[in-house]
């Protein structure tokens, strides 16, 4: 293995003498860069921050990267061209990253929304997406009429379980009636699949769809159906200017400028960073105009008071959904219980894959 | 006038000569679609077909690669190509190849953490029976109650997806790591580590399998009774009748021996590069696997060639995408061109092109 990392570097530095100082970034995708949700996000940060350092910085992308070997060797491909930082965009690249890190202790790995960091040369970034999840629990919550939210999830995995409770949460607490209906995908971008579940769930009676799927397919199918939805990780109004009440946008730039200038530093260490609205790493696309002005100024508050740290969507008293008490009377709930979630909180009626 | 006229025997030169002129015009089609994203053509083509084997940088991992994502295409290849040369259509490898990993995996958790030199030939057994078993369930259906087994076959996969999840979730969840769907790594447990047999050679025992099976199956094809059956079957099935072969038992056998084969594949990859159960685990081997079999025509050599080169497309597509930014959807239209321009070449094999004089008729 050295002496093919002797030989890559110098076959490298014999062709291109001219870009010895270039940092290279790259990144694999789970979807395509035109999934106009979560990879497209991502792609968004990567040309924002390729803009921000201007020739100092080459990026590569490879997309539609399936977990286990396949996210293997193209990352390994990736070390061995000589990429300096290595963005795995996905939580099921977890095993991936970690067995490549392991071999190439000179690259600097970033897993986004990972838990396993084996290895010194691994940073885990993840989003408070359940903040954003509160948002449009409460807007959803007011704006149903039928009392049903249609909620299409991907994996049952702590981020998004924590994002239904988060929902569930701030609908109830404006709308005592409200029902959860989740369907499960067990895929991050499967367009068809997830236009199938988002009329599944308007036949059981949601006008409101909330999806944790990369696709704009619900969207879609909302907009036809005359119904609401909430886009995912990026602005998809375009997919439904009158369904799309607003979304969590990503905005993994500054992130991926400071991590990359750590990188070109020689600063750069292996981190946990969760970030949120405070850091400006989620945001709320614009409001549509069917949301009443009251609501929306309600919602504007909801973000900031979170953003100031003044309310926790996570705040007690919160009961697990058999009834046992999870969190007391003004308790908030820690990371840690947050990072691991595997249970709804009550008064969800689904039962969670197990 | 320009008449199609159908050969009396499909031509022996366009059959073996077909591929590499689909290779070739592949490579011209895509060519220009790359140069029509504004890619440097050559740079591509080089780097889609030449660099993962030849590339001073990637040849020495990619080589290996090479092997690794091949294997288990041939592997199914060669079971599936048994079939169809009898016309006996299974569509659904795929799932036979996620059981028999479930199979392999669940021997492994079940003797974890115990060492032992049995676990691993248990684990081969295990994935082979379990493709075997997925595998009948369209045969039996086909035999007893004369159901199609491209559509059983085929809709078995999306159920033996959902038994993956489910597995991913519940009964083989790692314990270790509460909260996350998966499997315990298998890499991490030496008993059942489907480990490099030769250090960076990317020779496990799955490519072992596929080598004897591609003899086994040849030699089948070519020397043993049952070779001859299975052709006579898929080329006159009323002949085969009254000679004597049972149509039922050539479909139980047929699916029997492609779910055993796909059923290793699975557990050869779930204890080697795939590593665990997880609900993702399944990327599509089994369909692919389609394509190898008819870019080799049916024959298990060939299938060797046509699994290795369908294997340095993918390969060689990740570092075009890499290295060019040519974008992911660009690489599925070449590696669709291929099968498409050997599908239409194949109408010369039956067919020749005549000039003739319009007055004639």
């Amino acid at each position: 293995m050295k002496k093919l990392l002797t030989a890559a570097v110098l076959s490298a530095a014999l062709a291109t003498p001219a870009l010895a100082d270039t940092t290279k970034a790259g990144f694999i995708y789970i979807g395509p860069v035109g999934d106009f949700g979560w990879t497209a996000g991502h792609d968004r940060a990567r040309r924002e921050m390729a803009e921000h350092f201007g020739d100092a910085v080459e990026t590569t992308i490879v997309e539609n990267v399936d977990y286990g070997a396949d996210a293997e060797r193209v990352m390994t491909q990736m070390a061995i061209s000589g990429t300096d930082v290595i963005f795995a965009a996905s939580f099921g690249y977890g095993p991936d990253v970690n067995s490549v890190a392991g071999r190439f202790p000179d690259v600097a790995f970033q897993h986004a929304t990972g838990y396993i960091q084996d290895h010194p040369n691994i940073s885990l970034y993840d989003a408070r997406f359940y903040e954003g999840r509160a948002v449009l629990g409460h807007i959803g919550g007011k704006m149903t009429e039928t009392n049903t939210i249609g909620y299409i999830a991907s994996f049952p995995i702590p981020a998004v379980i924590a994002g239904i409770n988060s929902a569930y949460l701030h609908a109830k607490a404006v709308n005592p009636d409200i029902q959860f209906r989740i369907i499960w995908t067990y895929s991050w971008f499967d367009p068809a699949l997830e236009a199938d579940a988002a009329e599944t769930l308007i036949e059981q009676g949601a006008d409101v769809i909330m999806q944790h799927t990369d696709s704009t397919a619900a969207i879609r199918v909302a907009e036809d159906a005359g119904v609401m939805a909430f886009g995912q990780a990026s602005d998809m109004t375009q997919f439904g200017p009158n369904a799309h009440l607003t979304a969590i946008v990503d905005n993994w730039a500054p992130y991926y400028i400071s991590r990359v200038q750590a990188v070109m530093d020689g600063t750069w260490e292996a981190q946990n960073s969760w970030l949120g609205f405070a850091d400006g790493i989620i945001e709320m696309a614009p409001w549509n105009d069917r949301i009443p002005a009251e609501l929306q100024e309600e919602a504007n508050g909801l973000v900031a008071a979170i953003a100031a740290g003044e309310y926790h969507p996570f705040t007690g008293p919160i009961n697990r959904q058999d009834g046992t008490p999870w969190l007391a009377e003004g308790e908030v709930a820690p990371d840690g219980d947050l990072a691991t979630m595997d249970f709804y909180v009550e008064g969800i009626t689904a039962e969670l894959p197990n | 006038m320009i008449r199609l006229e159908k050969r009396k025997e499909p031509s022996k030169f366009w059959r073996i000569a077909n591929p590499f002129l689909a290779v070739l015009l592949t490579m011209l089609a895509g060519g220009i679609m790359f140069a029509a994203l504004g890619k440097d053509p050559i740079a591509a083509i080089r780097l889609i077909f030449f660099d993962p084997i030849f590339s001073e940088t990637f040849a020495s991992y990619s080589r290996p690669q090479l092997l690794i994502k091949s294997a288990p295409l041939i592997l199914i290849a060669v079971g599936l190509a048994i079939g169809f040369r009898a016309g006996i259509w299974n569509i659904g490898a795929e799932g036979q190849y996620i059981i028999g990993a479930l199979f392999g995996a669940g021997v492994a958790l079940a003797f974890f953490p115990q060492p032992g030199w049995y676990i691993f030939p248990l684990m081969v057994i295990a994935g082979a029976f379990g493709g075997f078993l997925w595998a009948m369930i369209p045969a039996i259906l086909k035999t007893r109650f004369n159901t199609n087994e491209i559509l059983v076959s085929l809709l078995l996969v999306y159920v033996a997806e959902r038994i993956l999840a489910a597995m991913a979730l519940g009964l083989m969840r790692n314990p270790d790591q509460p909260g996350f769907p998966g499997s315990r790594d298998l890499r991490r447990y030496e008993a059942a580590h489907n480990a490099e047999l030769i250090a960076n050679t990317g020779i496990h025992w799955g490519v072992v399998a596929a080598l004897i099976a591609v003899i086994f199956a040849y030699v089948m094809m070519t020397r043993h009774l049952l070779g001859f059956h299975v052709q006579l079957a898929g080329q006159a099935p009323r002949a085969a009748r009254f000679g004597g072969v049972s149509p039922a038992r050539l479909v139980v056998i047929c699916l029997g021996i492609a779910g055993a084969l796909a059923g290793l594949a699975g557990m050869f990859e779930v204890s080697g590069p795939g590593g665990q159960v997880r609900i993702e685990f399944a990327s599509g081997y089994g369909f692919t696997a389609i394509i190898v079999a008819f870019l080799g025509r049916l024959n298990p050599l060939a299938i060797v060639f046509a699994g290795l080169l369908l294997g340095l497309t993918y390969i060689g597509g990740e570092l075009a995408q890499m290295m060019l930014q040519i974008p992911g959807a660009a690489i599925q239209v070449f590696q669709g061109m291929l099968l498409f321009f050997l599908l239409a070449l194949d109408f010369q094999t039956n067919y020749r092109i005549r000039l003739t004089r319009g007055a004639r008729a």
